[in-house]
């Protein structure tokens, strides 16, 4: 399968991106910490909201509502400056095993798919991997396209476009 | 359902055999029929329908008959649109997870101050 960062060697901790079948998404990393630390970052709403959007999207959380527990619900709202009307992400936690296992829907639409994180602990660095699985093939091909997140990086690519073309 | 892992791999495979890579070179020039292509690699007919097959199965050529005349050209894009796709998703959770990187170290280095604040 394709590996991530194949071309940045000096990482030593890289994000792998493989698409496991025609309905499944699966991003891994292992962070150099001990699991409490990691799973604190992503179940803290807090700290989650400090990393989960990257700067590089020009995107702002306008607010994050996380209710972490098994059939507690989210709500994230994104703001960008080019639109007018915030974008909202919300769905339930389906299983919250701290340490261990993280579970949520993605509601925002039919479309959606459920996230499975799971965290393994070994010899003090933290394997986390995410997992999507959407109902369709459709659905994951257009993923991003329809994702708040992938936006600001097609708008990047348009900008190069029109920058080539002027 | 296909698997995309099998998908790469029956790819990878179509590309390891040095005639397939001439091929896929060729048609990249322009589009041949099997006989051209037997003639510019002296092979037999079959054995060049063969290596065609191999490609074909592997999305990386597509032939049409017309008539008696089975003509191929490439198929590459399927390869590159998979490729793009992956290295859309690679950004964005590469961006994403090194922010949760430095944040995570960030935790560990208060968590020690702490500890030895504590013993202290």
């Amino acid at each position: 399968m394709l590996k991530a960062n194949a071309g940045n060697p000096v990482a030593t901790n890289r994000t792998a991106v493989a698409r496991k079948s025609d309905y499944e998404l699966e991003v891994t990393r292992t962070f150099d910490a001990s699991v409490h630390l990691v799973f604190e970052a992503w179940s803290n709403p807090e700290l989650f909201k400090l990393w989960w959007v990257p700067k590089s999207a020009g995107m702002t959380l306008v607010s994050c509502d996380m209710d972490i527990r098994t059939g507690g619900t989210y709500r994230l709202v994104f703001r960008h400056p080019a639109f007018d009307q915030p974008m909202a992400f919300f769905g339930t936690y389906k299983e919250v095993t701290p340490n261990k296992r993280l579970v949520w829907t993605n509601e925002e639409s039919e479309q959606g798919a459920v996230t499975t994180v799971t965290f393994e602990e070994h010899a003090g660095k933290t394997l986390v991997t995410l997992h999507e699985r959407y109902p369709t093939t459709a659905a994951l091909d257009e993923a991003l396209a329809g994702s708040a997140e992938g936006l600001p990086e097609q708008f990047a690519q348009l900008d190069e476009l029109l920058a080539g073309r002027s | 359902m296909v698997h995309y892992q099998d998908r790469l791999d029956t790819t990878f495979a179509a590309l390891a055999d040095v005639t397939r890579r001439g091929v896929l070179e060729q048609l990249g020039n322009s589009d041949a029929s099997i006989t051209d292509l037997a003639q510019r690699f002296q092979m037999t007919l079959t054995g060049m329908k063969k290596h065609v097959n191999v490609l074909e199965q592997a999305g990386l050529v597509t032939t049409e008959k017309v008539g008696r005349v089975r003509t191929c050209k490439l198929g590459l894009r399927r390869l590159e649109e998979e490729a793009a796709w992956i290295e859309q998703h690679r950004q964005l959770w590469s961006a994403r997870f090194d922010a949760l990187d430095k944040l995570v170290e960030h935790l560990k280095i208060k968590e020690k101050a702490n500890a030895q604040s504590k013993r202290r």
